[in-house]
């Protein structure tokens, strides 16, 4: 639908930060303030080098601000949209494309704070770097077809967006983003493969740090892309045409 | 003549979630209803029947009016044809292109200028940028907003959005027109320039639907009236 996601996605953006002086620049004041504020302490606790420790911190925190608030927001994304699906007929993708985007462009804000860091502590090499939008482009397809799962499914049961929400929150704690997997003793290393957001976190955040590609994390990311979009495909044709009814 | 949309035993249930205890309660319901019928669905949840099994042709030229009580399924049924809800059962066609009058204010934004609205609601009518551009003149010129038009809409009187909402939404060529109540906006004035600009742009298209309560208008523009009550048809009548 020629794009209008892109322009109703900038428009919420605009809303949100209207006559605030620096604007949506506040998203990446925020993650510079948490970053500064977390990263020397942390660092410290977990026994790391306060280089070391602020890089993984600002790139893992970043990346995975862009992937909560994807996954978190989608309950909403029809729900939120009822005034809209009720009285013009857009394809549903426009409004799971405009969650995507407006966080995108979220993510292009918090990447200034994450250029600043990279330049203030260089990583060891920028082999793979060119690797890193390989990653992104992977997390945001898988993030397309979860979004619109998920937003089916919570326009039909309201209890997803809560459970969601739940996990989502755990899931913070529970994923190598405050701590690394390197802090874990190396037989207990396997714990973070079972770990979906782990994998989809690590295809962006490996190249950008100059670490070494972990190819379980690409297959996996490449082939819940694969399943995760069958899976949607199917439950899209056949209930597509309820979800004004669910709303 | 060429039959621009057909419906052949149309029927719309709303499921109605959060009601599958209590029966003694749905059954009062149903008594008193004086909406869409309640029914059961196969899975025994309860629904609400707004349009029963309807079945019509509407042809290139027709100008149909809807009426009947509130309830009776006019509104759905410009949904439907408007394509937002699927029929559940039965099947519709619709040949031509449609331009729903439905909600012209949906997507406008107080807090952006009078302009930036006109882009935003030439967008969500399906309209291309640069198709906009070219009508930007023509629209802020009729809804007379002068220039406020470089103004948030924050501060213009209800009646100056009303009237800007109109304008856009009746700035295009439409096929098939679908409307709930003919359109108006602003004072007296306005309102006789805006029945003009609608009158026009409803001649030059192919069909028309609309749903009213005003019956002499009704009888005004359109050459068969569809009365409508429960979700059925209870008569039609051409002219």
């Amino acid at each position: 639908m020629h794009g209008i996601w892109w322009g109703l996605a900038w428009q919420e953006i605009k809303q949100r930060y209207r006559r605030s002086v620096i604007g949506p620049f506040w998203i990446a004041l925020s993650t510079a303030v948490m970053v500064s504020g977390m990263g020397p302490l942390y660092g410290i606790l977990f026994g790391q080098a306060v280089s070391n420790y602020v890089q993984h911190l600002a790139v893992s925190l970043i990346i995975w601000t862009f992937i909560s608030a994807a996954i978190n927001e989608a309950g909403t994304v029809f729900v939120g949209a009822e005034g809209y699906i009720k009285q013009v007929n857009l394809p549903l993708s426009v409004y799971v494309l405009k969650l995507i985007s407006r966080n995108l462009l979220m993510l292009a804000h918090n990447c200034t704070v994450m250029l600043f860091v990279l330049i203030i502590f260089p990583p060891d090499n920028f082999n793979s770097i060119w690797m890193a939008p390989f990653g992104l482009l992977m997390v945001v397809c898988n993030l397309f077809w979860l979004v619109l799962l998920l937003g089916m499914l919570s326009a039909r049961y309201r209890d997803i967006p809560q459970l969601v929400s739940n996990i989502i929150q755990v899931a913070l704690f529970l994923t190598p983003i405050i701590w690394s997997i390197e802090m874990l003793p190396p037989g207990r290393r396997f714990l973070a493969d079972f770990n979906p957001l782990f994998h989809f976190i690590e295809v962006v955040r490996a190249p950008l740090l100059g670490k070494s590609i972990y190819l379980v994390s690409w297959l996996f990311v490449f082939i819940t892309m694969l399943g995760g979009s069958i899976l949607t495909f199917l439950v899209f044709k056949k209930f597509r045409s309820r979800v004004p009814y669910w709303l | 003549m060429v039959q621009l949309i057909t419906a052949r035993n149309l029927s719309v249930d709303f499921p109605i979630f959060g009601m599958t205890s209590n029966r003694s309660f749905k059954k009062s319901l149903i008594n008193i209803a004086t909406g869409g019928a309640l029914a059961k669905d196969a899975s025994n949840r309860v629904t609400v029947r707004a349009l029963d099994g309807l079945s019509f042709d509407f042809y290139e030229g027709d100008r149909i009016g809807l009426v009947g009580h509130n309830g009776c399924g006019k509104s759905t049924l410009l949904q439907v044809l408007a394509g937002i809800y699927e029929p559940t059962s039965g099947e519709l066609t619709v040949d031509g292109r449609i331009t729903s009058m439905l909600g012209i204010t949906l997507g406008m934004d107080a807090e952006v200028t009078g302009l930036d609205n006109i882009y935003l609601r030439g967008r969500l009518m399906g309209l291309q940028r640069k198709t906009i551009d070219g009508m930007v003149d023509e629209i802020a010129d009729f809804a007379g907003i002068g220039e406020f038009l470089h103004l948030p809409m924050r501060t213009y009187s209800s009646g100056m959005s009303m009237r800007l909402a109109f304008a856009v939404a009746t700035s295009v060529e439409a096929e098939i027109i679908l409307m709930d109540e003919w359109l108006s906006a602003g004072d007296a004035d306005f309102a006789l320039k805006a029945k003009d600009r609608l009158t026009a742009l409803v001649s030059k298209a192919r069909l028309v639907v609309i749903a009213s309560h005003d019956l002499s208008m009704i009888a005004d523009q359109c050459n068969t009236v569809i009365h409508l009550e429960h979700g059925k048809i209870l008569s039609m009548t051409k002219k």
